[in-house]
Parts: C-alpha cells; structure tokens; sequence
C-alpha cells in the first residue's frame, strides 16, 4: 500500500514538474528587446536598400505575400509559409503563380490592404509605375515577370515570361515587403507604413529606430513583444561592451566576429551566442579586359594560389568554409559536394602542389623568380575587405605576383570598378536569398549591374536559363554544380571563404532564430519574446 | 570709432564669404558624392537611376548655381533638407548642439578645475617628489589619445562595476544627467587640463621669480597670499589664452568622445555627415560654426577699441 502512495506521489510530482517546465517555457508577452545597431541606415526604405542594416530594424513593419519560416534556420523552399497570403497556386504550365490574399488584413495607419497595393508594389519594382524608387537595386530579380494581373481584391497573379520556380524564394526574401498603395516611395523611406507585427515609431539619424507592438496585427497573440528598441552605436567595443555590461538584449544580428565573440562569452559567460554562415563570400575580381589579366594563364595561376584554409584560420580562426559561387553545404542548399570542389584545379588540398602549377602557368606567361608581376590589389578601405586583401598579397608572392595594396573608400569603390580603373579587386558579394537564380544573374550574367567584372559566357547564360526553368530540385541541383564548378575553372571571380559570424543575446531572450544561409531574411522578431 | 566699425564689419563679411566658398569647394573635392555613396551601399552603378538622382538633389547643376542656391538659402535661413534623413537640415542640427555644448563646457570645466590648481601646486613644489609625480600625470594626459583613454573607461566601468556609463538620452535625475556628460567630459578634457597644468607652472614658476613677489614675502605677506593672490592672478594670462585655444580644439576631440560614449552631439553628427557627403548639413554647420568664431572675433576687436583707444587710430 505504501509502494501505492509512493508511486501516486510520483507521478503527482513528475506532473507538477512537466507543467511547471510548461509554464516556464511558454511565451510571455511584454517588455522591449533592446538591441545596438551597427550603423545608421541611409533611409528606412527596404526596398531601396541593399544591405542588411536597413532589413534588421525595418522588417518587423512589413509582411510580405510569403516568407521563410522564422523559427528555423535554414532557408528552403519547403518551408517557405504564407504570410499577406494565405495560398498560392503555379498554374498556366508554371507560367502564372497566383496568390490569394488574407482577409481583413489593415496597414499601420487603419487602411484596409488588398491586392492593388501588392500589384503596386511590384509594378513599382519592375519600373513600370509613374512613381520611382530612388534606387532599384533588386529590379533584375523580376526580370522573368511580364506583368501582375489582380482578380479582385484577395486575389493576384505573377504572369512569367517563363517559368520560374525560384520566383517563391525571391518573394519568401526579408528583401521583398508588400509596400502600401497610398504612401509614397519618398515617404516610406522616412515613416514607413506596413501591415506587419510591430509599427515605426521614429528613427534619429546616427541615435536610435524605435518601433512598438501594432495592438491590430493580423495574427492574434503577436507580436509577444511590446517593442524594439535600436541603439545606433557605430563603436564596435562601445557596443559590445554595453551588451556584456547588460544594457542591450541582444547585439546586432550576425556581426559579432569570431574572436570578439570568445570575449563575450568570457565576460558574459551566460550570453547565449550562435555561429552561423552569412552567406556573404569573399572573392577576387579581376579586371580581364586589359593585360596582365587578360591572360588567362595568369588569371588561373593567381586562382591556384590560393590558400582558402589560410585565410579562414586567420581571419575566423577555422570558423568559415570553403566553397564555390554557392554557400557549402550543410548549411548551403546548392554548394557542390567536397569531393567536386577539390577537383577544380586550386581547391585541392596539396597547396604546394596547386602553387607548383600555378608557378608553371606564370613562367609560360614570362614571369618568374627574376621578373615579378608588379600588381595592385584594389580594395574598400573596409576591415572586412582590407584584412583578406592583405592576406592575398601575401600568397600571391609565391608565384612571382608582387601585390601593393590599394585601399578606396566607399563612395569610390563602385565608380572605379565600373569604370575597371582596377587590376585585381577584393571583393565581398551577399547573397540575399540562398537561390542560383539570384547569384548567377546578378554576379555572372552579361550586361548585369553586378557583374563588375563583365564575365560573359554565353555558353553559360543558357545553362543559367535552364537551371532556373527546372522544377525538379535534385536535377536543378546538378545543372547548378556544374555551372559552379565552370564558373570557377573560367576564373569568373574566384571565391575565397564563405564567412561566418556570431550573434549573441541575454538568455532571457527567447524565441530567436539566425539564419543559417542568408543574414537578411529572419527579423520578423513577432515570435521572440522575453523570460524576465 | 564709426568707420572703424564699419572697417571691421567689412573684413568680417568679406572673411565668411571667403569661408563660405573654402567649405564649398572642399566639400566638392574630396571624391564622390552622396550619389555614389548610396549606389556604392546598394552595389550597383545604374547610369539612369544616378542621373534622376543627381537632378533630384540639384548636384547635377554647375557649381555656381550650386553655390547659390545653398548661400542665397542659408541668408535666409533657409537651411534646405538632408540628403540622407530627408528631414530639414535645421532640424537635423538644432538639437544636438546643446549635448556637444554641455559635453564641451563640462571638459574645459574639468580641464580649469583640474589644471590649474594642480599646475600651481608644481610650481610651488618645484623639484620636489609631488611635482615629478604630477609631471608624469600631465605627461601621461598629453600622450594618451582620448579615445583610447575613453575605451578604457568604458572597459574598466564594465569589469569593476558592471556599468557602461554610455550617453543616456532620458536621465531621470540631474545626478545622472550630470553622470552622463561628466566621464565622457573627463576623458577628454584630460588632456587639455594636463595641457593647462603644464602652462600654469611654468606661468607660475616665470612669475614666482619676478621681484614684487620677493617684496610681497618680505612685507611679511603668506605663501597662500604671494601664490594665489599675487602670483596667480598675473600668470593666468596665458592660461587663459590656452584654454581659449583648447576650446577650438576641443572639437577634435569631442568626434573620438562622442563615437567612442555613444553621445549624439554635433561632432559626430558632423564627421557622419561627412562621410555620407551630405552637402546641406555639412556645409551650413561648419559655416554656422565660422559666423560664430568670426563674431565673437569682430566683438572682441569691438572691445578692444572700446578699451584700448590707441587700436581705433592706428588699425
């Protein structure tokens, strides 16, 4: 009979505990997450924006027709969810993507939202509305798109030249909000207006962006938070200091480098800090329309030379991967696997052997242990640009290539690499959306804005066209390595690392997600809530 | 007294228009513009979208024009707009000049209060244990670059107290308003008060030789009396005239304090706006800043020729 009781005690405990660890684990609503912000974005227009400093404080105004999971790490087209939308349908041979819209759904100032305000918007970023964006740097995105039908108010259709699978990545992008019909594009930049969980209260230049809990959001119970708060400290030891010192909830998402990190969490050992890929690649861009690099011989012996782990022990201590145009796996859905990256000629793993070649092709170019190449090696008067460029005129002397570091800044940098006022470049490119379609056209299409380098191989360009057409994912997946691997054998724009980088919040913080193939599309923040 | 008036207000307005055209034209200068900056973040050069942008700004017309619009505005206080908030110029600069006011005044504040005293005390200890001592400190304040002393502040406030004495926008007593300004305020007017204190004692040490002081002490006068009230009082001068200095100079170091605490004063506003080339705000500061320094020179000179008749006929 005791044994009875014993047990009944037992069990009434082991109840007690799992709803207790219930309660604790279940979200509270209130309180405002304060977090620093890096730098104090040029305008609060996302659309106009090409960096992630404009998505993180300004995407939880916005909604879009469908977005990425924002409670899983990794973007895929299986778990894109609707969002303004509440289906979606390819119909027409994949050639039309037809969405029905949420009901009932209001902008932050009480207007009603309906289809014409997402024709709009995407009439706006294909150049096709009276009204203009001051800048339209993602236009090429839609490309494919021959026009947006609506079909009343709940429903609207992507008409596509072709088809176009990616078309739902791009869209499912924190770089692809639904803009209102009725505020301007010259308004948004400075009060945006959205349907999304939290509304713009202000933003002070080079001091703060305030935003609060929108009390009318679509989906009841959100967002938990009563608001977010953004510091703008362009400091990084003033801002990470603050953050051990407890005046932030979080630091900025993905911009803790790996040896700072190891400084939190010596400090703030229960700091709750995640290392992901930003699906940012660091590369060479080389100017091939006038010599020395215009022979190709040279451009494939300075890609053999390469020590990609080097420059990954160096700069990440181990923390970062190396790979081609596409972010390796796992975290990277369409990087080539290891073993059809080490057959391109420089990814090996013998390094001297790789640098033993590379100095042939430089001897049968002219050049030598007597007569070195003198180069300079452009690059943005940037940390994040300046430390690898360093670390590539180093390895560069191994095969009789003398670089002399030529630092620009910013407002310089894109002019002088149109113009191809430049030998040989280091380069950063970050890819939004974690889709060939989106890397191949922008960096390596001809005539791309991107494409700084001019690589046009047409040859090429109808293999992107038929990855991009193909809707089987395994069959996409070959054409896609195979155009990686090309890509790199034609020293189109040779990649060096894939970076990764920290993010770090108090453990009280819940409910937070970073993105384990693209640093711009989970700041939704209407699930992140606070245990305090 | 009539035409010399009117002489100076002459060379004053002819000084900020040569001024105005100086900042004009360097702005134009340095490469890039706000254009290329933007299109330079957002990754992409398109020739069509930089034209209707420039025209947009009005940075496509000729620098006269140019010229202008911005000082035909500026007479009019008419400020124009930011090219990076889109807010009025005037609104943008308005208020964070009081922040970087007070941070300044609390430095130089902190640079008298410390300097001097202290500058003194060398003096008068000359030779002695406590004056190698505070020669070390003055020296140590000239070399240490203040925002690598502000950096230490904010890491040694974090490890001892567990505190970031960072810029609080909203303090809810005056002690923390006062908190606010006064680490910040003391980082950099460190170096000017170790700049203070060494000009105090060799005033003081110059003076203290002279032979009324002498006099003083053998009419039976006491140390604190011949050090304070006849030694100082005459080798203040040139203290004075060095804090003045300090005070132009102070803004140098106001942009590394201010990165460095997080304040948003004007000194870091005006280095971002800089950075991003925004012509309006850029340009219609450092000019606010010039009329100021250049009024308070022509009521200087207006003073002098108030007390120094002999100016008024020989300038």
């Amino acid at each position: 009979m005791r044994s009875v009781w014993a047990l009944a005690a037992m069990a009434a405990l082991s109840v007690l505990t799992a709803s207790t660890i219930t309660l604790a684990g279940e979200p509270k609503q209130g309180g405002v997450l304060r977090m620093y912000h890096r730098d104090s974005p040029g305008n609060a227009s996302i659309h106009e924006g090409a960096t992630y400093s404009l998505n993180v404080p300004f995407m939880p105004i916005f909604n879009n027709l469908v977005i990425y999971k924002q409670d899983e790490a990794q973007n895929r087209m299986d778990n894109i969810i609707p969002e303004l939308a509440e289906s979606w349908a390819w119909v027409n041979d994949n050639k039309t993507l037809t969405f029905k819209l949420r009901q009932g759904v209001k902008w932050h100032d009480g207007k009603p939202f309906t289809s014409a305000d997402v024709k709009c918007t995407f009439d706006l970023l294909m150049g096709k509305s009276q009204q203009k964006f001051r800048q339209n740097p993602r236009k090429s995105w839609y490309n494919e798109v021959n026009e947006i039908s609506t079909n009343g108010d709940l429903e609207v259709s992507f008409n596509m030249k072709r088809p176009q699978p990616s078309l739902l990545a791009l869209l499912a992008s924190g770089y692809t909000p639904v803009y209102p019909c009725h505020v301007s594009p010259g308004d948004m930049r400075t009060h945006p207006i959205g349907t999304g969980p939290f509304k713009f209260v202000g933003f002070k230049a080079n001091e703060s962006i305030k935003l609060t809990r929108n009390t009318d959001y679509w989906r009841k119970g959100r967002p938990y938070l009563d608001g977010i708060e953004f510091t703008i400290i362009p400091n990084r030891s003033t801002a990470i200091l603050a953050f051990v010192a407890g005046k932030f909830d979080m630091t900025f998402p993905t911009e803790v480098s790996i040896p700072l990190l190891k400084d939190v969490k010596t400090q703030a050992p229960n700091a709750v800090c995640v290392v992901e890929p930003n699906n940012v690649a660091t590369n060479i861009i080389v100017n091939s329309s006038a010599p020395p690099f215009d022979n190709v011989d040279i451009r494939r012996a300075m890609a053999m030379a390469l020590d990609r782990k080097s420059f990954i022990s160096i700069m990440f201590e181990g923390q970062g991967d190396v790979g081609g145009t596409m972010l390796p796996p796992p975290q990277g859905l369409w990087g080539m696997p290891k073993e059809m990256l080490e057959s391109i000629p420089g990814y090996g793993p013998d390094i001297n052997a790789n640098r033993e070649e590379a100095k042939k092709l430089m001897q049968k170019a002219g050049y030598g242990p007597d007569k070195h190449l003198s180069v300079k090696v452009s690059t943005r008067n940037i940390p994040v640009y300046r430390d690898p460029a360093v670390i590539l005129i180093d390895q560069l002397k191994s095969i009789y290539i003398d670089g002399e570091l030529d630092v620009v800044e910013t407002a310089n940098w894109f002019p002088k690499v149109a113009r191809k006022d430049y030998m040989l470049g280091l380069n950063l490119t970050g890819n939004a959306v974690d889709d060939p379609d989106q890397s191949f056209y922008e960096n390596y299409s001809c005539g791309s804005e991107r494409n700084y380098t001019n690589y046009c191989n047409k040859e090429i360009e109808k293999l992107f066209d038929v990855q991009s057409q193909e809707t089987d994912v395994e069959r996409r997946k070959k054409l896609v390595w195979d155009i990686d691997k090309k890509l790199q054998e034609d020293v189109a724009r040779p990649i060096i690392f894939h970076a990764r980088t920290g993010t770090c919040w108090q453990p009280y913080v819940k409910g937070v997600t970073v993105m384990s193939n693209s640093s711009y599309n989970g700041y939704r923040y209407e699930d992140v809530w606070m245990d305090k | 007294m009539f035409a010399y008036l009117v002489r100076r207000l002459f060379l004053m307005l002819v000084t900020l228009f040569g001024i105005s055209i100086v900042i004009f034209l360097l702005l134009r200068i340095v490469p890039g513009n706000i254009v290329d900056i933007l299109f330079a973040a957002a990754g992409y050069v398109d020739p069509a979208d930089k034209a209707n942008l420039e025209k947009e700004l009005g940075i496509d017309q000729p620098l006269v024009v140019q010229y202008w619009h911005w000082i035909s505005g500026f007479l009019r206080g008419d400020f124009g707009y930011s090219y990076v908030s889109e807010k009025p110029a005037l609104q943008e600069i308005l208020p964070r000049i009081p922040i970087t006011a007070r941070l300044a005044g609390l430095a130089l504040l902190f640079s008298a209060s410390i300097g001097i005293p202290l500058g003194v005390i060398s003096a008068v200890k000359q030779g002695t244990r406590l004056d190698y001592a505070l020669r070390v400190v003055s020296l140590s304040g000239l070399s240490l670059p203040s925002f690598w002393l502000g950096l230490l502040i904010l890491t040694a406030s974090v490890a001892m107290f567990n505190q970031m004495p960072i810029f609080n926008p909203n303090p809810a007593t005056w002690l923390e308003a006062f908190a606010t300004y006064a680490v910040p305020a003391a980082a950099v007017g460190f170096r000017s008060a170790a700049l203070t204190m060494r000009i105090t004692r060799s005033s003081m040490l110059e003076v203290l030789r002279q032979d009324y002081i002498r006099t003083a002490r053998a009419k039976g006068a006491s140390e604190a009396a011949v050090n304070y009230r006849h030694a100082l009082k005459n080798a203040i001068l040139p203290v004075i005239t060095v804090i003045g200095i300090e005070a132009a100079f102070l803004i140098g170091g106001l942009i590394v304090t201010e990165t460095v605490f997080n304040i948003p004063g004007v000194a870091r506003f005006l280095v971002e706006a800089i950075r991003w080339r925004d012509y309006p705000i850029v340009q219609n500061l450092v000019m606010l800043m010039a009329v100021v320094v250049v009024s308070a020179n022509f009521i200087v000179d207006m003073l002098y020729a108030v007390f120094d008749p002999r100016i008024r006929y020989t300038d």
